[in-house]
């Protein structure tokens, strides 16, 4: 089949792809309550889901201090080093 | 009876007689030399070899271990790869500088002394910015110039460490430095320039996003992996390293939020990946440094896969910025999905080769109950999805309808393409082929069920939180500042302050001098007609013959760095064929 049109139908089918996507996170953090852990480091290993949680985290706080450090300090006009 | 090759002669040399081909021939002998080149690593016996006496320096041509043709194996594969990407190009001097510099970064790879290592070093200095300069517009030639700039200064560096280390111990071979003297930290920072350590970073993402779109991709591959080599082989164990690698590794993913240019943004992503490896050289540990020959092997390849896709955006499209891209999957559904390969390979997903790498970095952070480091590379794993497998590839392919209408690139850049995603899926789910050329014996297991689902909860509720702000983080036509900002502005800046500031100042100092020492001038006059009759009658002598000499001279200067450049690069590559023979 063509690649171009599994991908069409794919975009097509945003809402579908959507609740498969919850679905399939939900699992990750389901499947994490079962798994036997033999060995571990640090303490968070033991907890499930922590990932998750970390994951998360991680993602917005790199963009809200990105963002920031843009905004206020970093961020010029495209032509700032040709004038 | 010849028992070694260098597998850089059929890059350096045979890359000089390119332009002797024209048409089919010409790109089946393009193909033929990194092909060659592989082959020779790949049949290479472990050893040392091509060790030559040169004025009193035993110079190693040739030191085969199992880290060295771990490296050298993916750069002769890159070279290969970038080759066949670069096949439609009519301009035979990039092939050229392209093979140059692929070779030279073989060369500084086996090289057994510093000496040796240090002028395949400068080469592919040299070399490489013809890569950048090829694209002739007005902001490549500048930061082609800014990046050859740097670069001299970093191997002056270099060199100077190098004559330290040689006066005080009279050796310049290649090996772990163990006393911390000046050498050892020249040479240091020398290594840590080319691997583009903040805050010797910016010349990386200055230039790399001006190169030509083939270009690029050879240079993802070459300058900053040789560095990471030149980092293991000589500073394993150093615990500096280990922050550095860190505050680097997440320096990348705060300004590839911020980058626009979408080659820009994979520059960024190059220092955080690299940082990785360079706080796993500073771990030391056989999981650490094993981890980053592993790391550095695949991201090689599927760094390589992304510029590869991001040129094939740029030209078919003709735009390189995340604001003015969005929506042409329709149109290049194949590099889409190409890139993607490469996007979940960078972020680390099961089954792609950052799975089986960066893991073991981590790992070993772990192993050395480095908590803050083994959370913070977590954390810069979050970033690498996020802009690499999330943000790029949203903004560029899916998005809104930008109005470009581009076809598939040429056939030959979609093969090189498909070598590349084949490898990193292909390593991703048989990582016992990487783990064989490992310099150290690998005990590590990355497909635990602790593991997979460790990292999918990562990566997949990293992308829960992007498309939530999925409104904020479109492209903006801004630029961020970089460090590059002191030598680009700073540097302006500084002369405007001596022109407002220092020289009123030094008129001032005039003005009193004159009124104080006013009573001396009869004394004065007299010391003048000493100074025009004797004096100056000597020096203009001597400035007519020197007048004289630099008529002669000049005959042969024309005043362009490019010129100058080519004569230096010449006179290496003379020198380095009177030492191979």
């Amino acid at each position: 089949m063509d690649i171009g049109k599994i991908l069409e139908s794919l975009v097509n089918n945003t809402r579908t792809l959507k609740r498969v996507s919850y679905v399939v996170l939900a699992l990750t953090v389901a499947i994490d309550f079962f798994i036997s852990r033999h060995h571990h480091v640090f303490f968070w290993e033991d907890i499930p889901g922590f990932s998750a949680v970390y994951g998360f985290i991680s993602c917005v706080l790199i963009v809200v201090i990105s963002k920031a450090l843009g905004h206020y300090w970093l961020e010029r006009s495209e032509e700032y080093y040709n004038d | 009876m010849i028992d070694w090759v260098h597998p850089s002669f059929f890059l350096i040399f045979g890359a000089l007689l390119i332009p002797l081909f024209k048409g089919r021939v010409q790109q089946f002998y393009v193909v033929l030399l990194p092909a060659l080149s592989l082959l020779t690593v790949m049949l290479m016996e472990p050893g040392v070899h091509g060790v030559v006496n040169f004025l009193g320096f035993e110079l190693i041509f040739g030191r085969a271990d199992k880290l060295s043709l771990a490296f050298a194996y993916v750069f002769s594969s890159a070279a290969l790869i970038g080759a066949i990407y670069a096949l439609h190009v009519k301009d035979v001097s990039q092939h050229v500088a392209a093979f140059v510099y692929a070779g030279s970064s073989l060369g500084a790879t086996f090289a057994g002394d510093f000496l040796t290592l240090f002028v395949f070093w400068e080469l592919m200095a040299f070399a490489s910015v013809w890569l950048i300069w090829s694209r002739r517009v007005k902001a490549s030639i500048e930061a082609g110039y800014r990046y050859l700039l740097v670069h001299a200064v970093g191997g002056v560096v270099l060199l100077a460490g190098i004559i330290i280390l040689y006066v005080t111990t009279g050796s310049i071979r290649f090996d772990a430095l163990q006393v911390r003297d000046a050498a050892f930290y020249l040479i240091l920072i020398g290594f840590l320039l080319n691997a583009a350590v903040p805050p010797l970073h910016a010349w990386l993402t200055d230039a790399y996003p001006e190169a030509t779109v083939t270009g690029a991709v050879f240079l993802s591959a070459f300058t900053t992996k040789t560095a990471v080599y030149a980092l293991i082989r000589a500073y394993p164990g150093t615990e500096v390293l280990i922050w550095m690698g860190t505050i680097m590794a997440l320096y990348g993913v705060v300004f590839a939020v911020l980058a626009n240019d979408i080659r820009r943004l994979l520059g960024y992503h190059i220092i955080s990946q690299v940082g990785y490896m360079v706080a796993a050289v500073g771990m030391g540990t056989a999981l650490a440094i094993n981890g980053a020959v592993a790391h550095a092997f695949t991201h090689i390849l599927y760094k390589g896969l992304l510029f590869m896709g991001a040129g094939a955006v740029i030209q078919m499209t003709g735009r390189s910025k995340l604001s003015e891209l969005g929506g042409i999957y329709r149109y290049m559904p194949v590099t889409f999905v190409l890139y993607m390969i490469g996007g979940f390979s960078i972020s680390a997903f099961p089954l792609f080769s950052g799975f089986v790498s960066k893991s073991m970095e981590v790992s070993a952070a772990a192993d050395l109950h480095l908590t803050w480091i083994w959370l913070l590379l977590t954390l810069a794993s979050a970033g690498t999805f996020l802009h690499t497998g999330l943000k790029l590839p949203y903004f560029t392919f899916l998005g809104d309808d930008c109005g470009a209408r581009p076809t598939e690139p040429p056939r030959n850049m979609l093969v090189a393409m498909g070598i590349a995603a084949f490898l990193c899926v292909f390593i991703g789910v048989y990582p016992d082929w990487l783990y064989n050329m490992l310099p150290h014996e690998v005990d590590y297991h990355p497909y635990t069920a602790t593991h997979v689902v460790w990292a999918l909860q990562i990566l997949l509720f990293t992308g829960l939180g992007f498309f939530m702000l999925v409104k904020h983080l479109g492209g903006s036509p801004k630029i961020s500042l970089d460090l590059d900002w002191f030598y680009r502005k700073g540097a302006g800046l500084f002369m405007q302050f001596v022109y407002r500031v220092v020289v009123p100042v030094e008129d001032w100092f005039i003005q009193v001098y004159r009124s104080v020492f006013r009573g001396n001038l009869a004394l004065g006059i007299k010391g003048l007609w000493l100074d025009k009759n004797v004096i100056d009658g000597a020096v203009n002598a001597i400035a007519a013959v020197v007048v004289r000499c630099a008529g002669a001279l000049r005959q042969v200067q024309t005043g362009q760095l490019q010129h100058y450049a080519m004569v230096m690069v010449g006179s290496l590559l003379i020198l380095s064929l009177y030492s191979l023979f």
